[in-house]
């Protein structure tokens, strides 16, 4: 005998609706495999010495890390959403645009498209607006069926 | 015996720490989110008002814990915990000092009551835990109370649900109150409001999603831990998860609960800021005037 079990999440379903969020990569256990050397990568620049190494010549420190050239190159290029498709972590990544001097705000504007000024003004108009945002299924049907993905 | 006198809610964002080290918290863009904080401080430095301990609810943002572990659940046990350097040197903030007696007495009371904890004695402490502490205790050269470091997986999916978190906080204060000592306890829950750190739709901030989430908090927390996390990402940004933080801290006060202070403000950089003081209806104190505060762009729900 044992007691009744409360209701299960489907594990499957939990996972495909994050798929469907406009503009949003969620740090799933699949993003945090693959991304697991670019964040090890990042957390070691939580240590000055690892900074003054990185600092003094990218690519060599890089070649330390199991990267794949995908991560290399985003790092170099500082691509933050490159390096959020190569499963990265913001929170991960953070150390890195610490190391560059570089604001929360100015690393998550890059991400946008927009220049660190239309970032910090849309901040400041109230942030973006959750309208048309939450799920690219919605818009999909909103739209009658036109393809919504194209803009994010 | 120990009681959970109050809750608290706070941002623990790392610009408001950059702010108060810049000597701009004064500045047209932060002045008006510390003026909001003032609030706060001003009354936990009344008479009583100051705990002994806080359970200091935050998430570790990859500084603690690397890949290598992800506790969803861990408690500070240690006497003290130093602030990390998270990229660009440790926060000029004193050490925090724990209370390793109750947190090892609420360890050992959560296991028992079915959270399995994870237990952490060398841990360093990031912007999660020391930010809520430099807003509303100021800057002192010493923290004025003990604080147990309380930190929560909502960075590796999945984090724990609302409702887990609901429930975490009612065997929190089941255990606070087996502790023999006389202690006036805080749980303070941090993070949040709505914000959205990457990609294409960083900037997200909901007011409309915040203000209710305020609301339920306070009156509804039960229906309201039943919130799914794909409602939280779709309304609330990738980042506003953390709000499932709160819900420990509400959890931690019992059924009915008074607000005494409510502070919402947007923008705090990337993200919408509240800032709360709660406490059991019981035991509930005066309520401070004004009792609710919005700033920024928040001011226009204000007006409505």
């Amino acid at each position: 005998m044992s007691e009744p079990k409360k209701e299960r999440i489907n594990i499957h379903e939990y996972l495909a609706e994050f798929d469907d969020i406009p503009g949003t990569r969620v740090f799933t256990a699949q993003r945090a495999r693959k991304g697991y050397w670019l964040n090890q990568f990042a957390m070691s620049l939580m240590k000055e010495e690892n900074r003054t190494r990185f600092k003094a010549d990218n690519a060599a420190y890089l070649e330390e890390w199991q990267l794949t050239d995908a991560a290399k190159k985003a790092v170099l290029a500082r691509d933050y959403n490159a390096m959020i498709d190569e499963g990265g972590n913001v929170y991960f990544l953070s150390k890195l645009f610490s190391a560059d001097g570089q604001s929360f705000q100015t690393a998550a504007g890059s991400m946008t498209g927009m220049t660190p000024d239309e970032y910090a003004q849309m901040m400041i108009a109230g942030g973006r607006s959750p309208a048309g945002m939450q799920s690219l299924k919605a818009n999909l049907a909103a739209t009658g069926g036109e393809d919504s993905k194209k803009d994010f | 015996m120990a009681r959970v006198t109050t809750g608290i809610t706070s941002s623990h964002i790392p610009a408001l720490g950059a702010a108060i080290q810049t000597g701009t918290s004064g500045n047209d863009y932060w002045g008006p989110v510390f003026d909001g904080y003032k609030a706060i401080k001003d009354w936990i430095h009344q008479p009583g008002n100051m705990p002994d301990v806080i359970v200091l609810v935050y998430n570790d943002h990859a500084t603690a814990f690397d890949m290598n572990v992800i506790p969803t659940f861990a408690i500070g046990c240690a006497e003290k915990f130093e602030p990390a350097d998270e990229g660009w040197g440790p926060r000029p903030v004193p050490d925090v000092i724990g209370h390793p007696d109750l947190a090892w007495h609420i360890a050992q009371s959560l296991i028992l009551d079915d959270f399995d904890m994870c237990i952490f004695n060398d841990m360093k402490v990031d912007h999660g835990c020391t930010v809520p502490l430099s807003m509303i205790l100021g800057e002192p050269s010493e923290w004025p109370c003990k604080v147990i470091p309380f930190p929560v997986n909502v960075v590796t999916y999945p984090p724990p649900s609302g409702r887990r978190c609901f429930n975490l906080g009612d065997s929190i204060k089941a255990a606070v109150e087996s502790f023999p000592e006389d202690l006036n306890v805080h749980v303070w829950g941090t993070g949040g409001m709505s914000h959205q750190l990457q990609g294409p739709r960083a900037g997200l901030i909901n007011k409309e999603f915040d203000l209710d989430f305020i609301d339920r908090l306070i009156n509804d927390p039960e229906n309201l831990s039943h919130m799914p996390h794909i409602q939280y990402l779709r309304e609330a940004g990738s980042e506003g998860i953390e709000l499932v933080m709160w819900l420990i801290m509400r959890g931690a006060l019992g059924d009915k609960v008074k607000d005494l202070y409510t502070f919402y403000h947007i923008p705090a950089s990337n993200t919408a800021l509240g800032a709360m003081i709660l406490q059991p209806e019981e035991t509930a104190g005066e309520a401070l005037e004004p009792r609710t505060v919005m700033s920024g762009h928040s001011m226009a729900i204000a007006a409505e």
